[in-house]
């Protein structure tokens, strides 16, 4: 993954010289390891700043809802495909980007690393395949494979789907992954324990709102959580209103959600939110035979009509 | 809709969607009275995504 950052760079020169775009918004090194920040580099020296590697798994669409200008835009696969369905929702113009798109093999899970080690983290290197990470007294080296995020390890859309020009080869698409395994397990429980694993699935949730912000479906001026005229949803920590900020949220997600993982990489309680989408994501499969941000031509399930919709549930 | 709810562990039964027109009254009162029945039926200890009293530890 490191290898890009040459060309990537390269890129974002020529198109902010060439005048085509105003920024290129990419990544840099963030203040604590395995937490790259968004960057919106203008000139030369912020493109000096950019950095690419497996610690880049923030969703760069966010950044793009409504902007006006040109912008160049670094892409890895579900970025791109957020930036399909920003512009199949009118979020922003295809021709306001240029889209540098760059083949990804995935990001690693800073929770799963943060939790292998008693004690802090403090540095952690990228050679090829092998992640060395180190601390106060310890280090060692792993395989990337082993520490992929969950959302990585079972991608099938790697390589950007929509793009201007590539920062690398394109690699070759997993094949083989189940991506629903984890649906399918709770699918298998009975009522009263999918309703506890939920409940303790949920119950560190402090409703700090980061997973909503760092999401880039989540773009409405004013969410349904932080409106008091009408007021839809209690504002405390019951078990109840934390649900149902979740239920809704993943709702207003259904048919648009592309697993990137973003909002699961930001929660600060380490939450698995994205058992709520998946789901959402796997009826779309089975029901639609659709899969979000494919293809700039398709409108989405949830606001096309046709005659044989499934609709088993409605009596 | 209904299957995120039942995956979050929602009883079956417990929710319902019908097309009723304002013509129908028939239909109405057939499909509400099969609703109340079934939802009845059910063990009212399993009423989920009500707010209790706070739990304190
Ligand atoms: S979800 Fe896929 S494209 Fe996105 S970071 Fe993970 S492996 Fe890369
Ligand atoms: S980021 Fe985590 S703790 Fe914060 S609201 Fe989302 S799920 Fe809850
Ligand atoms: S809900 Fe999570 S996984 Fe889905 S698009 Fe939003 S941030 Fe990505």
């Amino acid at each position: 993954m490191t290898q890009y950052i040459d060309k990537i760079k390269e890129i974002a020169n020529r198109v902010l010289t060439e005048g085509k775009v105003e920024m290129v918004i990419g990544f840099r090194k963030g203040s604590v390891p395995m937490m790259n920040q968004p960057h919106l580099a203008t000139s030369a020296e912020s493109v000096d700043e950019l950095v690419w590697d497996s610690n880049c798994g923030l969703n760069l669409a966010n950044y793009l809802t409504d902007k006006k200008g040109t912008i160049g835009i670094i892409a890895k696969g579900c970025d791109s495909r957020n930036i399909v369905t920003h512009v199949i929702e009118n979020k922003i113009k295809r021709d306001q980007l240029y889209i540098i798109g760059v083949p990804c093999t995935g990001m690693i899970d800073h929770h799963k690393i943060n939790a292998m080690f008693d004690g802090e983290v403090l540095n952690v290197e990228e050679s090829g395949d092998s992640i060395t990470i180190s601390g106060n007294g310890f280090s060692e080296t792993l395989s990337k494979q082993e520490l992929l995020a969950e959302n990585c390890a079972v991608c099938s859309h790697r390589n950007p789907v929509e793009y201007d020009e590539l920062a690398g080869d394109l690699v070759e698409e997993q094949k083989d992954v189940d991506q629903y395994a984890s649906v399918t397990k709770v699918e298998a429980l009975s009522a009263d324990e999918k309703f506890n694993y939920f409940e303790d699935l949920l119950s560190p949730c402090i409703r700090c709102y980061a997973c909503r912000n760092a999401c880039p479906l989540c773009y409405c001026p004013t969410c349904f959580v932080d409106e008091s005229r009408p007021q839809w949803v209690g504002k405390s920590q019951d078990p109840t209103d934390v649900k149902t900020f979740h239920l809704l949220r993943a709702y207003h997600c259904a048919g648009r959600c592309t697993d990137c993982g973003a909002c699961e990489r930001v929660c600060p309680m380490g939450i698995k939110i994205r058992e709520f989408t998946k789901k959402l994501n796997k009826d779309c499969q089975d029901l639609y035979g659709w899969e979000a941000g494919l293809s700039l031509d398709e409108r989405p399930p949830l606001d096309t009509f046709k005659t044989d919709d499934p609709d088993e549930f409605i009596k | 809709m209904k299957n995120l709810l039942e995956h979050t562990g929602l009883e079956p039964g417990r929710l319902h969607f019908s097309w009723i027109s304002s013509a129908e009254s028939t239909k109405f009162v057939d499909v509400v009275t099969k609703i109340t029945d079934e939802v009845k039926a059910l063990d009212p200890a399993n009423k989920k995504y009500v707010k209790t009293e706070p739990k304190v530890d």
